[in-house]
C-alpha cells in the first residue's frame, strides 16, 4: 500500500516548504539596482556587447606577411 | 482530519506565505529600475569559424577554461575536443553509447565528460600517459537518462537525471555523495555557481531549484515557467538565474529578491528554448530555440537585440567563452560555429 509513503514524501514536501519560507528576501528595488550596477559597471569589458577589433579577435585569420 | 489532509492544508498555507513574502518585497519592477537605461544598440555577430566533423545532431558542447579548447557531443557516437582558433580536432573520442545528451570539460583541462540515455555519466582522462584518451569511470546509478553534467573539480562531478534528482559523484570511487531529491519532473539541465558552492537545476515541473552542494539541501525553488525547463544558467554576478523553456521564454529570477524579475518573450516566437548563456556583463543573453535560431536579449531592457542566424536545423547547445570573446552554438545541423 503507498499510503504510508506518500505520508512520508508529504511530510518531505511540507518541511522543504517551511525552509523556504523562512528566508530572508531582498527589496527588488535593491536586487534590480545591484544588477544593472554590474551590468554597467562591465559593459566595457564585454567583447560581445563592444565589439572585437580584427587585431585582437583571436578567432579571425591572421594574416601572415611573407616575403618572397 | 487525517494526516495527509493536515499536511496537504500546512503545504498550501506555506505556499501562500511564500508567495505574501516574495510580494512584500516587491516595491518595485525591473523595467521601473531600467526606465532610464537605453536599449544597446543592434547587436550583429559573425561567424568567425565553422567546427564541422560529426556526421550526426549535436546535443550539447561546453567551453574549457581556457576559452580556448571546447568539448562537444554528438549523437554519431563522438566527443570532439576542439581548438577553436585553428578549428582543429585536438582529440575524437569514440564513445560505447551514441546516445549522448551532454558533455563537460573539466576547469582544470584534464578530463571530460558525457552521458545520455544509458543513464551513466562516463569520465574520459585527456592527460593518460600514452597519450591515448580512455574512460577513467563510469558513473552510474541513475535510474533515467543524464541530461547534464558539470565539473567542480577533478574528483567531484553534479549530474542531473531524468530520474528527478541530481547528484554529487566522488569519481575516484565512482559512488554518490549526494543525492539532491525535490524535483517532480525530469531534471534536464545544471549550473554551478562561480564559487563552486551551489548549483541550480531546472526540470520538467516547470522550476528551478537552488542546491547547497555541502548541504545537499534544496535553498529555494523558482516557478511561473508554463513548461519544462530546457536550459539555466547563473547571471555573472551570482546573484541571478536565467532560465529557457518550451513555453517559449526565457526568464530571470533573483536570488536575494527570491522571485522573478522579467520575461524574455515576443508574440512572434512560438517555440521552445533550448540552450541558453549570458554574456561576461550579462547584459546579453544569447538564447537557443527550436527553430533554428538564436535570439540576443538585452537581459535588463527584455528587448531582442540581434539574431544568430546560419544554422540549418534546431539550436541545441550555446556556450560563451569565460573570457566573453565569443559564443559557440552547436546544432541539430552536425556543426558547431563561434561568433563573435
Amino acid at each position: 500500500m503507498s499510503g504510508s509513503s506518500n505520508l512520508v514524501a508529504m511530510k518531505k514536501i511540507v518541511q522543504q516548504l517551511r525552509f523556504e519560507a523562512k528566508i530572508n528576501r531582498v527589496k527588488v528595488s535593491q536586487a534590480a539596482a545591484d544588477l544593472q550596477q554590474f551590468c554597467i559597471q562591465n559593459a566595457q569589458q564585454d567583447p560581445l556587447l563592444t565589439g572585437v577589433s580584427s587585431g585582437t579577435n583571436p578567432f579571425r585569420q591572421q594574416k601572415v606577411c611573407s616575403f618572397l | 482530519m487525517g494526516e495527509m489532509e493536515q499536511l496537504r492544508k500546512e503545504a498550501e498555507s506555506l505556499k501562500d506565505q511564500i508567495s505574501a513574502a516574495r510580494k512584500a518585497v516587491h516595491d518595485v519592477t525591473l523595467p521601473e529600475i531600467v526606465s532610464g537605461t537605453a536599449v544597446v544598440g543592434r547587436v550583429q555577430l559573425k561567424t568567425r569559424k565553422t567546427l564541422r566533423g560529426h556526421l550526426a545532431k549535436i546535443y550539447a558542447m561546453h567551453w574549457g577554461t581556457d576559452s580556448k579548447l571546447c568539448v562537444s557531443a554528438s549523437q554519431d557516437g563522438k566527443l570532439i575536443v576542439w581548438d577553436s582558433y585553428t578549428t582543429n580536432k585536438v582529440h575524437a573520442i569514440p564513445l560505447k553509447s551514441s546516445w549522448v545528451m551532454t558533455c563537460a570539460y573539466a576547469p582544470s583541462g584534464n578530463m571530460v565528460a558525457c552521458g545520455g540515455l544509458d543513464n551513466m555519466c562516463s569520465i574520459y582522462n585527456l592527460k593518460g600517459k600514452d597519450g591515448n584518451v580512455k574512460v577513467m569511470r563510469e558513473l552510474a546509478a541513475h535510474t533515467g537518462y543524464l541530461s547534464c553534467c558539470r565539473f567542480l573539480n577533478d574528483s567531484e562531478i553534479i549530474t542531473s537525471s531524468g530520474d528527478c534528482t541530481c547528484a554529487l559523484w566522488d569519481i575516484e570511487t565512482g559512488t554518490q555523495k549526494t543525492i539532491f531529491s525535490g524535483h517532480m519532473g525530469d531534471c534536464m539541465s545544471l549550473a554551478v555557481s562561480h564559487d563552486f558552492n551551489m548549483f541550480i537545476s531546472g526540470a520538467c515541473d516547470y522550476t528551478a531549484k537552488l542546491w547547497d552542494i555541502r548541504e545537499g539541501a534544496c535553498r529555494q525553488t523558482f516557478g511561473g515557467h508554463e513548461s519544462d525547463i530546457n536550459a539555466i544558467g547563473f547571471f555573472p554576478n551570482g546573484n541571478a538565474v536565467l532560465t529557457g523553456s518550451d513555453d517559449g521564454t526565457c526568464k530571470m529570477y533573483d536570488l536575494r529578491a527570491d522571485q522573478e524579475l522579467i520575461t524574455y518573450q515576443d508574440p512572434s516566437i512560438m517555440c521552445g528554448v533550448t540552450s541558453l548563456a549570458p554574456s561576461l556583463s550579462g547584459r546579453l543573453i544569447l538564447a537557443g530555440y527550436d527553430d533554428f535560431n538564436c535570439n540576443i536579449w538585452d537581459s535588463l531592457k527584455a528587448e531582442r537585440v540581434g539574431v544568430l542566424a546560419g544554422h540549418d536545423n534546431r539550436v541545441s547547445c550555446i556556450g560563451v567563452t569565460p573570457d566573453g570573446m565569443a559564443a559557440c552554438t552547436g546544432s541539430w545541423d552536425s556543426f558547431l560555429k563561434i561568433w563573435n
